[in-house]
């Protein structure tokens, strides 16, 4: 009433009849119920897609969930010795491999492309094929793989071995590497830069003191998620050769050997097989649900690690 | 505006309400020449953002640059510190001599003129470190300090200098994005002249603050000028009238052949003569606020 009166002539009675609120905004209101509709079918879908999995998991990792753990692969599914050791030991180590080779790589090309390279046709051109790169099908890197990791330089890889898969997968996820670590570089404050300059930073100090500790969060992050994608993967894997048969009984876990053995298991790959197994043998679709539980687990924890490691750095960022 | 368009002034001096008591008086002799700036042109790509600037910056002295938006009078700072080399299509033509030694030469090392030319930016930028980070930051890496010794001295006598120690003495090792706007460019004037630079640029360095926080930068320049130069662009009239000692009014030309702005220098003088008398019309219209 008194906000009225303060301006000229308006009586209070108009005023409130102007200020009132209008009939329901009922577009505003579908599009955000819409919206909620999408969030929730998504959800749906994960909700059913695990709620089924576990369901046909539940006997055995509840009945032994040690015994699946450490066993290995067999020929019947109601053997007691049945388990993922094998595939876990691969994964592991092809995870390995890619964080040791496509971080380093990939944030040091992210690196030079965003704090180094002239703005030219020649570096828009390369960014252009890091893009299309990180679009490519994951077979081709899979087919990439055999020809020259498993046939040209299998003296050095050992041929089908965890060695070839690694560097593979390694590749495979560079691209993904380049394009997350470019973005969260990208994002350092201009300002920044120029307060290091501005009291005599070269490039070098001024990358090292600013640009990699501001971005150090959506780096890793980035990266470490593109890993998860990574050993998720089993075309390329299933290329590349990881097989079932002529495997060594249990390999320890850091059994270095193993790397470069001519045989090897990995998690998507054993999913594969079992799902394929239980056409002849049902009771390997419940230990292929086990397995996808397993492997769900182990990208869950990277990704925990990925988000603790994004918080120890923003708090170091200030 | 056409020029017949232009009222004729009763009285050519400006009726700014400026007291400059108080401060002291513009020195007749004037000390060595720090920038020497002949027909000065920059380019961004092919955009002529500043066309044949002339003038001479003068050492203890605090040098304004004036002038509505867009006029080039920011360019020309980043010129001084060679800021501009990190545009990659800025391109610098003219002379553009610090203490004798031209600026642009290939043989400069840019590392070494922005140490020995310290900038204070618009927006406050102190460093996502430790306030005792930010100020040490500077003098660490160029090797100034040998001894942790040392470093605490640099750090204590900047904060002292640059008026922030007694409010950030007892936490040092805080965070320096906790500091209000005002001590945040008060610690970036500190982390500036830790290095121990011979120029001060500083660039609307007062725009995001306050005017307590304003008063005391300024009162702050007062005092460090006898050590230092200082080049400032500000947007404020006032604040060029307050400080300065000599003035540089600049302002965007329609370019008629490229059809582009471009920013020119108008008039330099002494900072009482831009505003009592300025020889040029587009300098007074300026000033006594009939423009831009």
């Amino acid at each position: 009433m008194a906000k009225a009166r303060l301006i000229g002539d308006r009586t209070s009675k108009v005023m409130v009849q102007a200020m009132e609120r209008r009939a329901a905004d009922v577009r505003g209101r579908v599009f955000q119920f819409s919206l909620l509709t999408t969030l929730l079918i998504s959800l749906f879908i994960i909700g059913v897609l695990i709620a089924d999995v576990m369901i046909d998991a539940w006997g055995l990792l509840t009945g032994r969930p040690g015994g699946f753990l450490s066993g290995t692969m067999r020929s019947l599914s109601d053997d007691p010795k049945l388990g993922v050791q094998q595939a876990l030991v691969g994964t592991f180590w092809i995870a390995v491999f890619v964080a040791v080779l496509a971080f380093p790589i990939g944030i040091g090309a992210a690196i030079w492309l965003e704090e180094y390279a002239p703005r030219n046709r020649f570096t828009r051109f390369i960014e252009l094929n890091i893009r299309n790169l990180a679009g490519v099908p994951s077979i081709v890197y899979g087919l990439l793989g055999l020809f020259l990791f498993v046939q040209s330089l299998g003296d050095l890889t050992g041929g089908k071995s965890i060695a070839a898969a690694g560097i593979t997968l390694a590749i495979l996820v560079l691209p993904i590497v380049i394009i997350t670590a470019q973005e969260a570089i990208r994002a350092v404050p201009q300002g920044l830069k120029e307060g290091a300059y501005g009291v005599g930073a070269t490039k070098w100090t001024m990358i090292r003191s600013q640009v990699l500790p501001y971005a150090a969060p959506g780096i890793f992050t980035g990266t470490l998620l593109s890993m998860s994608r990574g050993i998720g993967e089993a075309a390329p894997l299933l290329l590349v050769g990881a097989v079932s048969g002529r495997l060594g009984g249990n390999p320890g876990f850091f059994d270095l050997s193993a790397i470069n053995a001519e045989s090897f298991m990995a998690m998507p790959v054993i999913i594969v097989e079992w799902v394929q197994n239980s056409g002849r043998d049902p009771g390997f679709a419940e230990a292929a649900a086990a397995a996808i539980v397993v492997l769900l687990v182990f990208v869950i924890l990277m990704n925990a690690a990925a988000i603790l490691l994004r918080n120890h750095f923003e708090k170091k960022r200030g | 505006m056409a020029p017949e368009m232009v009222e004729p002034e009763a009285s050519p001096h400006l009726h700014l309400d400026i007291d400059r008591t108080g401060q002291a008086a513009v020195p007749d002799d004037t000390g060595d020449p720090v920038f020497e700036v002949e027909d000065l042109n920059v380019y961004y790509g092919d955009f002529r953002a500043v066309q044949g600037a002339t003038f001479t910056v003068y050492e203890h002295e605090i040098t304004a640059m004036i002038g509505p938006s867009g006029c080039g009078k920011t360019t020309v700072l980043r010129c001084f510190n060679r800021m501009n080399d990190l545009i990659p299509t800025a391109r610098v033509e003219g002379r553009l001599n610090f203490r004798n030694v031209p600026l642009y030469d290939p043989r400069v090392d840019p590392v070494e003129v922005r140490r020995r030319i310290g900038m204070v930016f618009q927006k406050p930028n102190p460093f996502p470190k430790s306030i005792y980070d930010n100020v040490a930051f500077g003098p660490r890496v160029t090797g100034m300090a040998k001894k942790k010794g040392d470093l605490d001295d640099i750090v204590e006598r900047s904060l002292h200098r640059a008026a922030l120690w007694d409010e950030v003495h007892d936490r040092m090792k805080d965070s320096a994005l906790g500091l209000s706007g005002g001590q945040q460019q008060r610690l970036c004037i500190a982390r500036a002249i830790a290095v121990d630079p011979d120029v001060l640029l500083m660039d609307e360095p007062c725009s995001a603050l306050d005017p307590i926080a304003t008063t005391r930068i300024e009162d702050l320049m007062q005092e460090i000028k006898d050590d230092y130069t200082i080049v400032i662009v500000t947007h404020n009239m006032q604040q060029a009238a307050r400080i300065s000692d000599r003035t540089a009014f600049f302002t965007a030309q329609l370019d008629s052949t490229t059809d582009q702005r471009s920013g020119l220098l108008v008039e330099y003088d002494r900072t009482e003569t831009i505003f009592s008398n300025p020889s040029d019309e587009r300098t007074e219209n300026y000033v006594t606020g009939r423009f831009g």
